[in-house]
């Protein structure tokens, strides 16, 4: 029987949502515990304790783990590993920045973004920003890998999982340390999470013409986006900018205002669920993908909309 | 200060990827190859520490088959004192391209190893983190911007809850974001300069690394496929076909 230790992610005593994707694929793999690293551990232990399928939460309290620093959570996790066949954490940016940190101390390759379990040891992931997927077969021992939150839904709530406290014992650097975290600045709701992204192009013309697409995606709720055509004309910043050296997003609804459809966009929304495409020129790639498009004028078409919500 | 950093060879962001016929992998024969471009900016960062005013040596290394001077040549073009091949002829994981990166790291006596967040090949994510591990320094992943004084690094990280401060001690290992810097052009006499600057190469066995154990991958397939959906006349039109698929 597989043993799977999945390590959560957490913020200000609040649980991440990705924590209950990653158990929700663990789940598919074998028992499931749950650990959580902070300096006062008992409200996040209590929250995992929920996650439907968590058989125990292991709760690690050490004021080193105050703040999530991949140099000093990964000798803990190597310790607290031992025993367990697979090792997973979400691949947000925490699981990201931790978990191959943790495979290198245990000389074990990781397997990134899982999106489908084929069995304990086999597993497919996407490449080239999902273009291609590929199965991938760890090897033979503990298997390490981080759980693309975009293909697993989260587990339910109703469990009641025994918490123990853990100890670990492991040599702590002081390399590195902890400043500040500066938290998004924009209402709007984080580009990469969001379930409705307004995105605009090169069509949009200009930095001030933008307001038509922040207008629109306030009033639907959504994160505002980009293509890399208009982030490099200077029509807003870097940090909007979707494809596949941009972020890469799967929103429920994305709304693609003026934008072609370079393949580098493409591939940055190729998982969203509906993607409606507004653009005058008929013959845009973007209508190829796009499950509705409008021929239209994206200065006369996104207002009307607002008037229709 | 002497700075590593990493030039990755992979298909260029523009190219439509296929998969080969057998279904062995992906078809490169033939396609356009770029540096990757999380890599070309922190050749471009290495360039940046340099101009201001932090004297260093930059190192551009790649690991590959010979193809891959291709690339070194770029950095080099860009600006980079010095290239470093180290060849390998099968497919190199994220472990074993740590371990060689760990290993030129110390006998190269970096104080600052500068790589892409992750390659746009396997997508992977894991390399600089890995070396920082094998290597016992600190990382700084998902890099915007960074900055030294005093033997430290600061170093602002795009996380997911927003930005991160950080500040480590060098040496140090830090992955490059797309929002750090804009690389530069490469101009044609620079192109032509960088002919003559060294390129030296080394084999895997040079390192004396043992090879790890690795991720078979076991097949290679397009994702389920986005097919064009119909075409709406106007936007109240478009409001309804919205409100039939339940997402407004």
């Amino acid at each position: 029987m597989s043993q799977v230790l999945v390590i959560a992610e957490h913020l200000n005593g609040q649980l991440n949502n990705s924590t209950a994707k990653a158990v929700n694929c663990a789940a598919q793999i074998g028992d499931v515990h749950v650990a959580v690293f902070s300096d006062s551990p008992a409200a996040v232990a209590e929250q995992a304790a929920q996650i439907d399928g968590v058989s125990k939460v292991l709760s690690v309290e050490n004021v080193a783990n105050s703040n999530a620093l991949a140099a000093t959570l990964a000798p803990q996790i190597a310790a607290l590993s031992d025993g367990y066949s697979h090792l997973l954490m979400p691949s947000t940016t925490f699981g990201k920045d931790v978990l191959p940190r943790v495979a290198a101390l245990l000389d074990r390759p990781q397997i990134s973004d899982i999106m489908e379990v084929i069995d304990a040891q086999t597993f497919k992931r996407p490449i080239y920003a999902g273009n291609v997927i590929t199965t991938v077969k760890a090897p033979e021992g503990l298997v390490v890998g981080t759980v693309r939150t975009a293909s697993f839904k989260a587990a339910g709530t109703g469990g009641s999982a025994a918490v123990d406290a853990a100890t670990v014992s492991a040599d702590l650097p002081s390399h590195t340390r902890f400043v500040e975290l500066q938290a998004a600045a924009s209402e709007r709701p984080d580009l990469q999470s969001a379930e409705r992204v307004v995105s605009g192009g090169r069509g949009v013309g200009s930095e001030e013409n933008f307001k038509v697409i922040y207008s629109l995606a306030d009033k639907l709720g959504a994160a505002a986006g980009a293509s890399r055509a208009a982030v490099d004309a200077g029509f807003c910043p870097n940090d909007m900018q979707v494809g596949q050296t941009g972020k890469i997003i799967a929103p429920g609804l994305y709304i693609a205002a003026g934008i072609s459809g370079a393949i580098q966009h493409i591939t940055g929304i190729k998982d969203a669920g509906v993607i409606v495409a507004i653009n005058k020129d008929p013959d845009a790639p973007i209508f190829e993908v796009a499950d509705i498009g409008l021929v239209a004028d994206l200065f006369e078409a996104l207002p009307e909309i607002e008037k229709h919500l | 200060m002497k700075i590593l950093v990493g030039v990755k060879r992979v298909i260029d962001y523009n190219v439509r990827v296929q998969i080969k016929k057998d279904g062995s992998g992906v078809e490169t024969a033939g396609v356009k190859m770029s540096v990757n471009p999380f890599d070309e900016i922190a050749v471009e960062e290495a360039l940046r520490i340099r101009e201001g005013g932090i004297d260093s040596e930059i190192v551009a290394v790649s690991i590959g088959t010979k193809d891959a001077q291709q690339q070194l040549r770029t950095a080099l073009a860009m600006g980079a004192d010095r290239a470093i091949l180290v060849e390998a002829d099968s497919e190199v994981q994220p472990l074993d391209a740590a371990k060689i990166f760990h290993k030129l790291a110390e006998e190269e006596n970096a104080d600052l190893v500068l790589l892409g967040k992750q390659a746009i090949d396997d997508d992977a994510n894991q390399t600089g983190q890995m070396l920082a591990a094998l290597w016992g320094r600190p990382q700084a992943t998902f890099t915007s911007e960074l900055n030294f004084a005093d033997g430290k690094a600061k170093a602002l990280r795009e996380v997911d809850a927003g930005l991160e401060l950080i500040e480590v001690d060098l040496p140090a290992v830090v992955t490059t974001d797309l929002r750090l810097n804009e690389p530069r052009f490469v101009k044609m006499p620079d192109i032509m300069k960088a002919k003559r600057k060294p390129l030296d190469t080394k084999a895997m066995a040079d390192l004396g690394i043992s090879a790890s154990a690795k991720l078979e991958t076991t097949a290679f397939e397009p994702p389920a496929g986005r097919t064009a959906g119909s075409k709406v006349e106007d936007v109240p039109a478009l409001i309804a076909a919205l409100k039939d698929k339940g997402v407004l």
